[in-house]
């Protein structure tokens, strides 16, 4: 019996891996064909380096940038913006997710809060954020949480509203206090949903730092890529900051998606 | 082994809780009416005793308020009058003296059989290595030591159901309430279920009542047959089986059998406005037929639906 299921875990694992492999391999292909497309593009448009930089020189300006120790520094203040934003935006709409979804009078009180702050951009908002909170790490951080919360909270309340109510019943028949039946059946049981929630909200966590930096800050790569653009009027570099968001990005929305995966693939 | 295939039996190990623990029931005048968008009267001043170690066995046409009874039991729901008490106590709230098995099985997905099982002891706060004993006891007396490490997903309708019927024994209740619990099952292995529920009953010493469709089941099960009218229930026969125990299959052929089958099934026709059914159970047909299926899905078994995000539109009642 321990044989046939761990045998069968391991055949799964195994074929998960085939899937990892054969989902790799189209996105390897398109990322050369996105290289020779811009090189190309470059080629016969004649654009000069300072409006349209081809791949090679913003590669050889990533990797220099990295060397002289120009990236650095800018690379660690985002991400410390991004991953703490996105910690204290999730927490929060978690909670309040959940609040949200058990308690009609919490949803009639807020939601209207909730989609008038959704639907104002977080753009227009930040100046004010820095007016009121500096331009040091609070004001990133407290626009990483606005622009994070909603997805999370929203994937919270409709995940948790959508849990079997006989699984609830269950839990009444054993009786499970209301933290019990949060902790051990509502949020194990929307897992996926939030999960899918934060998995979007890790990106536009990235989103809420640079907007959060253009507002006001003396490092990040929102400056980075502002400093090139103006005083250092240094496109390529430019271009190589973008590309380090760019990869920032799309590790964290991976890293997302393993953590994802090790919680809620074995269902 | 192959996770599909059914194990051996349901005994595997020594009585799990002392015999003789069983609680009597007493119902007095409960009544129930469900008020929604629309008025439901569903039961109607039921009055019910049962005794200490008592096996009995409810059934009544589709929709009468049987489920809807065993919560009232379970303390789930509370009755608009009436009372309804455990050995003398009343039930006031969920009630730790009844363990219920729901139709369907109702396991968390995300949990191994274990840890289904060990669930209600958690919530109750036992220590680590109790709960671990106690599981382990469990899921030898369901014969479902194996399995223990296995997803609910990987397992059968039946073995699911056993998982389930450990889970309901874990906090050792003193009555067991089982509302359709073999209904997912194919013939033969129901009445195998039907044998080892038996057993569980005397390792385990609790008082059962159990809901059932199936006439054969309830005769071959139980100490006394009840029999409910359709909705607003009302008790309409109270059928003592004289049958001695241990019980056998093979009881189920015999005569004795057939003619409280042919009692139970006159007694259920009548409580049905349907004349033909009248007549032919008039006319006694032999035991081994249940009646015709009922439908798939009731109302509070339906698939939970995805809210919008926020809607304040949505009716109250609806959540
Ligand atoms: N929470 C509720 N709100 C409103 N009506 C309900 C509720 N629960 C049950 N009912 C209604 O009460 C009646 C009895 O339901 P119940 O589930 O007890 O029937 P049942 O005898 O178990 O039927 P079945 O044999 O189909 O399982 C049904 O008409 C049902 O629609
Ligand atoms: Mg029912």
């Amino acid at each position: 019996m321990t044989a046939a299921v761990s045998g069968s875990t391991t055949a799964r694992r195994r074929a998960q891996r085939r899937s990892v492999l054969a989902a790799l391999w189209p996105m390897v292909a398109s990322l050369v064909v996105f290289v020779i497309v811009w090189q190309l593009v470059v080629f016969v448009s004649g654009f000069p380096p300072y409006i349209l930089p081809g791949p090679l020189s913003v590669g050889q300006r990533f990797v220099r940038a990295w060397l002289d120790g120009t990236m650095w520094p800018n690379v660690s203040a985002t991400l410390v913006e991004v991953l703490l934003g996105f910690a204290l935006g999730a927490s929060v709409a978690l909670v309040a997710g959940i609040a949200l979804a058990r308690s009609r009078l919490a949803e009639r009180l807020l939601s209207p809060y909730l989609v008038a702050a959704q639907a104002t951009p977080v753009l227009a908002l930040a100046p004010l954020i820095a007016l009121w909170f500096g331009t040091d790490l609070p004001s990133k951080l407290v626009i990483c949480t606005l622009i994070v919360f909603f997805p999370v909270a929203v994937a919270t309340m409709v995940g948790i509203r959508s849990v079997d109510p006989r699984l609830l019943e269950m839990a009444r028949s054993f009786r499970a206090s209301s933290w019990q039946t949060i902790t051990r059946v509502e949020v194990p049981a929307a897992l996926p949903a939030i999960l899918g929630g934060m998995r979007v909200g890790v990106t536009l966590s990235v989103i809420g730092a640079i907007v959060g930096e253009w507002a006001g800050a003396d490092r990040g790569l929102g400056v980075l890529i502002n400093v090139a653009r103006g005083s250092l009027f240094d496109i390529p570099l430019m271009f190589a900051a973008l590309l380090q968001l760019a990869i920032i990005g799309v590790v964290l929305y991976l890293v997302m998606l393993l953590i994802e995966r090790r919680l809620v693939g074995e269902r | 082994m192959d996770p599909a295939r059914e194990p051996a039996t349901m005994t595997a190990t020594p009585s799990v809780h002392a015999p003789g623990a069983g609680a009597g029931i007493s119902l007095n005048g409960i009544s129930l009416t469900f008020r929604g968008a629309r008025t439901t009267r569903v039961l109607d001043t039921i009055d019910l005793e049962v005794r200490r170690r008592e096996v009995v066995a409810l059934i009544g046409p589709n929709g009468c308020g049987k489920s809807t009874l065993l919560r009232v039991l379970a303390g789930l729901i509370k009755a608009d009058g009436g009372a309804v008490a455990i050995d003398g106590q009343p039930v006031t709230g969920p009630d730790p003296r009844v363990g219920l098995v729901f139709q369907e099985p109702r396991l968390l997905g995300w949990r191994s059989a274990e840890s289904n099982v060990r669930f209600p002891m958690e919530l109750a706060g036992w220590s680590r290595e109790r709960q671990e004993a106690r599981a382990s006891d469990l899921l030898g007396l369901v014969g479902l030591r194996e399995y223990a490490r296995a997803r609910p997903g990987t397992l059968s309708g039946g073995t699911r159901q056993r998982v389930s019927i450990a889970r309901a024994l874990a906090l050792e209740p003193s009555l067991l309430l089982l509302d359709e619990p073999f209904s997912a099952l194919d013939a033969l292995t129901r009445e195998r279920f039907n044998l080892e529920l038996l057993r569980l009953w005397e390792r385990t010493g609790t008082t059962i009542v159990l809901v059932t469709h199936s006439i054969p089941e309830a005769v071959f099960i139980a100490d006394r047959v009840v029999v409910l009218s359709p909705r607003p229930a009302r008790v309409v026969a109270d059928i003592a089986v004289g049958m001695p125990r241990p019980r056998r299959l093979v009881d189920l052929d015999s005569a004795l059998v057939s003619s409280l089958a042919a009692d139970v099934r006159a007694h259920l026709a009548d409580t049905t406005d349907d004349a033909i059914a009248m007549e032919e159970a008039r006319r006694a047909i032999p035991a081994g037929l249940t009646p015709k299926d009922r439908p798939a899905r009731k109302h509070a078994e339906t698939e939970p639906g995805t809210p919008a995000w926020f809607d304040p539109f949505r009716p109250e009642d609806e959540s």
